[in-house]
């Protein structure tokens, strides 16, 4: 049992200050159903989700709003009963600030429960229960959103041996899972049992950092010599949540790039997630609420747990406003988040923390200066990328050499960027060359449709004109050949035998 | 003597049999340069170039009968990515074939079109839905925005919104950041 013991250190990361206890010194605050709940559509990785619902409409708690549209998709459910007020484009968070398809619910507060059922996947089997699971509305709550569904139906064709309970919440700032530990570690075990027996895995491990006593502790508690499940305490190191980073920590496992860690017979999951399974399959109720943490520059920072579609504007309205009125607020962690566009938006599954900005985040830095090839940000990157180098190719848009040098690999932990003596905003410049490297694929799979319709239409044009030719071919073979035109030309012939008698019988005269 | 004309005999069966097996087995089809050059072309179909399509204005450039810069929807870049596949010098945009216009799809508004068909016969890539006498409708997706269903069109009933910026196509833009003015009273440092 020494490898349990070892702990595997990756490259770089950060030691930033944790500023964690802001918002751990009070319980999580149950907040009571809003006036208004606003639920986005696109709340996670993959297809937007079809609406089944129209305005007008009486919901049930726990009803199927939104169904999931293919695999790679997430179902929406009503957080609570009420009528649907409207189907219309609103603000969500999304970096961009635009607007997008949201359902408007206005709830009746009486908070009436559609008919819940428990699930007996041992009985139904694990097929029958992934399908359940698609309409579960469950993602991951780290913050990724990927549909947990699709993590749990892998198994299938990879054999997984050991669950990975992400615990370890890197971030400076956000709590949301260290409270969620500390208070429901109950129902997280029972859970981390039940998706351990959905995997098949033979052991679990929860990769958890040493800033959280308190939840350790909890989490102790339950864990016997004799069970399958052991607690692994990491350093503190940022970004030691990340999956593959986390995989390498506790495991000495390094996955290589574009595997996936079930190839290896590992799978994670996070802690919210893990309870959120549970909660589905034994009660029956789908993804309706979350902890989010707001913390940061505000008068009584403090973790919520509320209703998907819960206006974030409230909640920070709750947590007595900001301190230092400077009306920026950052949605995630400081390092990977990004500034909120407006805070008139609601909480979806992906809003695990939104921090008001202190006034050193706002503060203009100096000016960025050229690159140094210091290197630093070499040293700090946890994958052992080039940064220097990916950011020399995203400012010139030489994409292709971009991608040579592993840009999708960027996790984009943003550990360069903190490290950066000359204050350049390398993670911008990555994101850029990302998503104009995407835009692009999608254009060349476009221009791939429009050849093969092209050239099929091509091919149409040419056959319809070649079948108009042989029919028309086929009719003047036919019509020499008729009944009918031989009758025409009998008589023509009776005809021309006729005219010649008379000629005949004019000559005689 | 005649061990070596059997000798170069036997070689030339044996290379003759292996160039005309590879000739066979590893058969080009095609013309794999006017391949490359499609595939750097958008499709769009327009016929903007002057060419009825993409692959025939493709088949010029390697002809060398057309030139590198007749492609608006293809935009500076794919004169660019033609220039290098070619090894010939960058020109910019020849604007006598049009400008490069932000990506569009054509609209038919629906309460004016008389189902003449005009526009399915124009469209280059079937993207429009309809019969004779019955409501026409784009196939927003398949839709390349070329254009040629414009004109043809007797009620003018076909518009080319452009596509607007959504949460699903939108992009991280270039880091653009200020650059502080420098304090003049401040010394400057020598090199």
């Amino acid at each position: 049992m020494n490898l349990i013991d070892k702990i595997f250190k990756f490259n770089g990361g950060i030691n930033a200050e944790t500023k964690k206890n802001i918002s751990t010194s009070m319980a999580v605050e149950k907040i009571e159903i809003p006036k208004k709940l606003i639920l986005p559509l696109r709340q996670h990785i993959g297809n937007m989700p079809k609406i089944k619902v129209s305005t007008g409409d009486y919901v049930l708690k726990g009803q199927l709003i939104a169904e999931a549209d293919g695999n790679v998709s997430a179902a929406i459910h009503a957080p609570t009963s009420g009528e649907i007020k409207s189907i219309e484009k609103l603000l969500i968070p999304h970096p961009s600030g635009l607007p997008d398809y949201c359902i408007v619910i206005a709830p009746d507060m009486k908070d009436q429960w559609i008919k819940k059922s428990s699930i007996d996947w041992k009985k139904i089997g694990l097929d029958q229960t992934i399908k359940l699971l698609l309409n579960s509305g469950i993602v991951g709550l780290g913050g990724a959103a990927f549909p947990s569904h699709l993590k749990l139906g892998l198994n299938r064709t990879n054999k997984i041996d050991t669950l990975i309970v992400n615990a370890a919440e890197c971030e400076p700032y956000i709590t949301c899972d260290d409270m969620l530990m500390r208070e429901k570690s109950e129902e997280l075990m029972k859970g981390i049992q039940l998706v351990q027996e959905l995997l098949g895995a033979k052991e679990t491990i929860i990769g958890i950092e040493d800033n959280k006593p308190e939840a350790l502790d909890k989490i102790n508690f339950y864990i016997n010599k004799k069970s399958s499940i052991t607690a692994k305490v990491v350093p503190t190191i940022y970004p030691s949540g990340d999956a593959k980073r986390l995989i390498y920590l506790i495991n000495g496992i390094k996955i290589p790039k574009q595997k996936r860690a079930a190839e290896y017979g590992i799978q994670m999951f996070n802690v919210a997630t893990i309870i959120a399974i549970y909660r589905f399959i034994n009660f029956g109720e789908p993804s309706l609420s979350r902890i989010v943490t707001i913390t940061g520059n505000l008068h009584k920072p403090r973790n919520y747990e509320v209703l998907f579609g819960t206006s974030l504007k409230d909640l920070i309205k709750k947590s007595g406003g900001q301190i230092n009125k400077n009306n920026t607020f950052i949605m995630g962690g400081p390092m990977m988040g990004f500034k909120l566009p407006s805070i008139d938006i609601s909480v979806t599954k992906t809003m695990n923390c939104v921090i008001s900005a202190e006034q050193d985040m706002i503060e203009e830095k100096n000016e960025p200066l050229p690159c140094i090839r210091c290197s630093k940000c070499a040293e700090a990157c946890p994958v052992e990328l080039q940064p220097q180098e990916l950011f020399w190719f995203s400012k010139s848009d030489q994409f292709e050499k971009a991608q040579n040098y592993n840009l999708f690999d960027c996790i984009e932990c943003g550990c360069c960027s903190y490290v950066c003596p000359s204050n350049i905003p390398l993670v911008q410049f990555y994101r850029y060359a990302k998503s104009e490297i995407i835009a692009d694929n999608i254009a060349k799979e476009e221009a791939g449709i429009a050849r093969d319709r092209n050239d099929f239409r091509i091919l149409r044009l040419e056959r319809e004109k070649k079948e108009r030719a042989e029919r028309n071919a086929k009719r003047k073979l036919e019509s020499s050949s008729n009944d009918k035109s031989k009758l025409i030309e009998e008589k023509r012939a009776e005809i021309a035998a006729a005219l010649g008698r008379i000629n005949k019988d004019e000559k005689i005269k | 003597m005649l061990t070596s004309i059997l000798i170069i005999l036997f070689l030339a069966v044996i290379i003759g049999l292996v160039l005309g097996f590879s000739s066979v087995q590893f058969k080009v089809k095609g013309d794999p340069i006017i391949e490359k050059i499609d595939s750097i072309l958008p499709q769009t179909q327009c016929g903007q170039c002057s060419y009825p399509g993409c692959k025939p204005y493709a088949t010029a450039i390697a002809k060398g009968e057309a030139d590198i810069n007749q492609c608006p929807p293809g935009g500076e870049a794919g004169v660019r990515a033609l220039a290098e596949l070619m090894g010939v010098e960058y020109k910019p945009l020849n604007e006598s074939h049009g400008i490069t216009k932000a990506k569009a799809v054509a609209f038919i508004d629906e309460d004016t079109c008389i189902g003449c068909t005009l526009c399915i016969q124009a469209c280059p890539v079937d993207a429009i839905l309809g019969a004779a006498k019955q409501m026409h409708t784009i196939i927003e997706k398949e839709c390349t925005g070329c254009e040629l269903c414009l004109p043809p069109c007797p009620v003018d009933c076909i518009t080319m919104p452009e596509i607007k910026e959504d949460t699903e196509n939108w992009k991280w833009k270039y880091p653009v950041y200020n650059i502080n003015k420098t304090d003049s009273n401040k010394p400057k440092v020598s090199h």
